[in-house]
C-alpha cells in the first residue's frame, strides 16, 4: 500500500530504496503506527529519512500523497447521509449514542445542517463548537467533548492532524538546495580536506615499533612517526561592490566558515571586483594589493581555488587590459585564464540563481572555471570537484 | 518494551515513534540537531524510561572503531616482557574491552550512547557497521568471539559536524530533534526553572526568539544558553528585562564578536553594548 508512497519519495530525490521498505513493513507488522495515520507518518519519517534535509520532501511527498486519504474525510458525509437514510431501519442495532443522536436532530435537518457547514467551511479546524473538525462541541466532526452528540467525521483519530503536521513544512529551512547559514557551510567546506604526514616525528609507529623491536632479538626499538595532518591548501577570492552587494551578507557568511575551518593548513583570501586584472586585495576596501605573479611564485598547483562571484560585469571589463584600476598589460580574461591554469582544481561559486546563467559573461566565465551556484549543495558539489581533482 | 518519556525529559509523539522503532526493529536510533537540543539527554531519557544501565562512548576526532571494541596493549606487553618479572604468555591479560565490547558481553541489556560519532574520521562509522549489525566481533590476538547476550539498546548523536555514510544511515532510525516551538520552550524552561515569576519568563522567551530571528547571527542562541541565561537572571534577582542595549548577561546568548555587534546595531541603535 504504501510502495507507491516511495516512489512519491524518490521522485523528490529522497533516497529511499528495499532497506527503508522493508523497515518499514517490518514496523507496520508490529504495528508501531497503532493503526493511524499519524503514527505511520512517524513511523515512516524516523524509517525512511537519514537526514533532516529531506525531512521537508517528506513532508510534502506526505501532504500531497495522503491528501487524497484526508479529501476522502471530508467526501464520507456522502455515506454518512445514505447512513442516515436506512438508520432508522436499522434501530436495534444502533448503539445508545447514535440513537441519542438521531433523536436529538431529525435527519433531514441534520442533513442539511451538515451539507451547509461542510460548504460554508472553507479549510480545516480543531476545537470551537461550530465547524466540523477535530475535539469541538460542533455536532460534527470527532473527538468531541460536550455533552450534545454528533456526528463523526473523519475514522482514525488524528489522521487529519498527521497531514496537518505535514503540511505545515517544518523543516523547509533544513533543505539542502536553500542558501543556508555558517555552521552548514563550513560542514560542506570541511570535506575539502587532504590528509598527509608530514612535519615532526611525535607519533608511535606501532607496527614498525613490533618489526623493529623483533629485528632488534626483543631489544625495544622504538620508532616515531609525523602525525596525519590535514594538507589542503585554500586560496579563496571575492567579488566585492556592485552588483555583488546584494550577496553580500552571504559571502561573509562564507567567508565566516573558511576561516572557522581549523582543518585547512592555509587560507588565503583575497578580494577582487568584477574582474581580475593582475592584482588582488587582502583587504575588502581594495587596500593592501597582491600582484598575481606574486602570488602565483609564493603558491603552486597544490593550493586550491576557490572564485566567489556572479560574473557579472560589461562585456568589455572581460577583454579590456585597464579595466577599473592600472593593470600589467594583460586582458581581464587572459588573467582568468592565467588563474585556472596555475590552479588546476579551481572552482567558481556563483551566488546568482542558476536560472540566469545565460548571461553573457556568465557564459564566458563558466568556460574557464567549472561553476557552482552558491547555495549549500552548490558548494558540496564544488567541494567533491575540487577532492577530485588532485 | 515501549517508550513513555521521563519527568524530566519531555517527549513528542515523533520522538517516541522514532524510540518504539529502534526497539522494535533493534536498530540504531540516529538522534541529530542543533547542539544545545538535549541529545545527550535524550539517551539518559531513553535508558532511565526503560530502566536499563547506560554505558557512554564519549567519541573524540581521534577514536577509531577498534576501539569500542577492543584495545589491545601490545606496548605494555612489550615493556612488561622486558624485564620478566611479568607474566606476559595470556594475551588475555592485556585486552580491555571497549565500550561495545562492554555493551556486548554484559549480562544484562544496556543502553549504549555513541555520543558525537561526527567528531570521528569518516570512515569511523562504516568501520562499526558489521558489528553493529551482527552484534559481534573477533578479537583477533585471541580468536574470542565477542557475541551480544542481550542486544543492547544503541543511540547514537551526531552534531552535524561531518555528513555520514549512507550505508550507516540506511540502518539506522533517524530523529531530528526539532528546535522547541515557544510552547514546548516554555515548558522545558519550567522543567528546569520551577520558581521563576512567570511574567519574566514571558519576557525572557520572547527576547530568546527574537534574538534567533535576528539571521545576521552567526552562532543563534540555544536552548542551554536559555536555560543559562535564565539561572543568571535569577541569581542577579532580576524582575523584568527589556530587549535594548542594556540586555543584561547578554554573553550568556550570544557568544560570538560578530553577534555582539549585529546586536548592537539591530537594537541598540549602533551602540556596542557590554557583554
Amino acid at each position: 500500500m504504501f510502495v507507491p508512497f516511495l516512489y512519491e519519495l524518490r521522485s523528490r530525490k529522497v533516497p529511499v530504496g528495499t532497506q527503508e521498505a522493508l523497515a518499514l513493513a517490518q514496523a507496520l507488522t508490529q504495528g508501531l503506527h497503532d493503526s493511524s495515520l499519524e503514527g505511520f507518518y512517524f513511523v515512516a519519517r524516523s524509517l525512511l529519512v537519514h537526514d533532516e534535509k529531506h525531512l521537508d520532501a517528506f513532508d510534502q511527498a506526505f501532504a500531497k500523497y495522503f491528501q487524497g486519504v484526508e479529501s476522502a474525510g471530508l467526501e464520507l458525509h456522502q455515506q454518512l447521509l445514505e447512513w442516515l437514510k436506512d438508520a432508522r431501519k436499522r434501530w436495534p442495532d444502533l448503539t445508545d449514542e447514535e440513537r441519542a443522536l438521531l433523536e436529538q436532530l431529525d435527519p433531514s435537518t441534520l442533513e442539511q445542517l451538515l451539507a451547509e457547514r461542510l460548504k460554508e467551511q472553507k479549510g480545516r479546524h480543531d476545537g470551537g463548537n461550530k465547524w466540523i473538525g477535530t475535539g469541538g462541541t460542533s455536532p460534527f466532526g470527532h473527538s468531541g467533548r460536550a455533552g450534545r452528540e454528533g456526528i463523526r467525521i473523519g475514522g482514525e483519530g488524528g489522521f487529519r492532524s498527521a497531514v496537518r503536521v505535514a503540511s505545515e513544512r517544518h523543516f523547509r529551512e533544513y533543505r539542502d538546495d536553500l542558501v543556508l547559514d555558517v555552521r552548514q557551510l563550513g560542514i560542506a567546506l570541511r570535506k575539502l580536506r587532504l590528509f598527509a604526514r608530514e612535519g615532526h616525528e611525535t607519533e608511535l609507529d606501532l607496527e614498525e615499533t613490533i618489526e623493529e623491536t623483533a629485528r632488534n632479538l626483543g631489544e625495544l626499538e622504538v620508532v616515531l612517526r609525523p602525525p596525519r595532518k590535514s594538507n589542503t591548501r585554500v586560496i579563496l577570492m571575492m567579488d566585492v561592490g556592485g552588483s555583488m552587494d546584494p550577496y553580500a551578507e552571504l559571502v561573509s557568511r562564507l567567508f565566516t566558515a573558511a576561516k572557522k575551518a581549523t582543518h585547512f593548513r592555509e587560507l588565503r583570501t583575497y578580494y577582487f571586483h568584477n574582474c581580475i586584472y593582475g592584482r588582488v586585495y587582502a583587504k575588502a576596501n581594495f587596500r593592501d594589493p597582491m600582484q598575481l605573479s606574486q602570488l602565483f611564485s609564493e603558491t603552486d598547483k597544490r593550493y586550491k581555488l576557490i572564485m566567489v562571484g556572479d560574473a557579472l560585469m560589461a562585456p568589455w571589463e572581460l577583454m579590456s587590459r585597464s579595466g577599473w584600476q592600472d593593470d600589467e598589460g594583460l586582458e581581464g580574461m587572459s588573467w582568468m585564464t592565467k588563474l585556472a591554469e596555475h590552479y588546476p582544481s579551481a572552482a567558481w561559486l556563483n551566488p546568482e540563481p542558476t536560472t540566469g546563467w545565460w548571461q553573457t559573461t556568465i557564459e564566458v566565465i563558466r568556460r574557464v572555471f567549472p561553476m557552482y551556484p552558491l547555495t549549500l549543495e552548490g558548494l558540496g558539489e564544488a567541494v567533491s570537484s575540487l577532492t577530485r581533482a588532485r | 518494551m515501549r517508550f513513555k518519556g521521563t519527568d524530566t525529559y519531555l517527549t513528542s509523539e515523533s520522538l517516541r515513534a522514532a524510540v518504539d522503532c529502534a526497539l522494535a526493529l533493534q536498530r540504531p536510533l540516529l538522534v541529530k540537531g542543533e547542539p544545545g537540543t538535549g541529545k545527550t539527554l535524550l539517551a539518559e531519557a531513553i535508558a532511565s524510561g526503560l530502566g536499563l544501565p547506560l554505558l557512554t562512548w564519549n567519541v573524540k576526532s581521534t577514536t577509531r572503531a577498534q576501539d569500542g571494541l577492543y584495545v589491545y596493549d601490545a606496548v605494555q606487553r612489550l615493556h612488561d616482557s622486558r624485564f620478566g618479572d611479568h607474566d606476559v604468555r595470556d594475551v588475555r591479560k592485556y585486552i580491555k574491552l571497549g565500550p561495545l565490547g562492554e555493551a556486548f558481553s554484559a549480562a544484562e541489556r544496556k543502553v549504549l550512547l555513541i555520543d558525537e560519532i561526527d567528531k570521528a574520521d569518516l570512515e569511523f562509522p562504516n568501520d562499526l557497521l558489521h558489528e553493529l549489525d551482527r552484534m559481534r566481533f573477533r578479537i583477533i590476538e585471541t580468536d574470542d568471539e565477542v557475541v551480544a547476550r542481550q542486544r543492547p539498546v544503541v543511540i547514537i548523536t551526531s552534531n552535524n559536524e561531518k555528513d555520514l555514510p549512507d550505508a550507516f544511515l540506511r540502518r539506522c532510525v533517524f530523529h531530528f530533534i526539532d528546535f522547541p516551538d515557544l510552547e514546548l520552550m516554555r515548558r522545558i524552561v519550567r522543567v528546569h526553572h520551577q520558581d521563576l515569576e512567570d511574567a519574566l519568563i514571558e519576557q525572557a522567551l520572547q527576547i530568546f526568539y527574537e534574538l534567533r530571528a535576528l539571521t545576521r547571527l552567526r552562532k543563534r542562541p540555544s536552548t542551554s544558553e536559555l536555560i543559562d541565561w535564565l539561572a543568571a537572571l535569577k541569581a542577579a534577582g532580576l524582575d523584568s528585562v527589556k530587549l535594548d542595549e542594556s540586555l543584561p548577561f547578554l554573553g550568556a546568548l550570544l557568544k560570538r564578536e560578530q553577534d555582539l555587534v549585529a546586536f548592537g546595531e539591530a537594537f541598540a541603535g549602533g551602540r556596542r553594548s557590554r557583554a
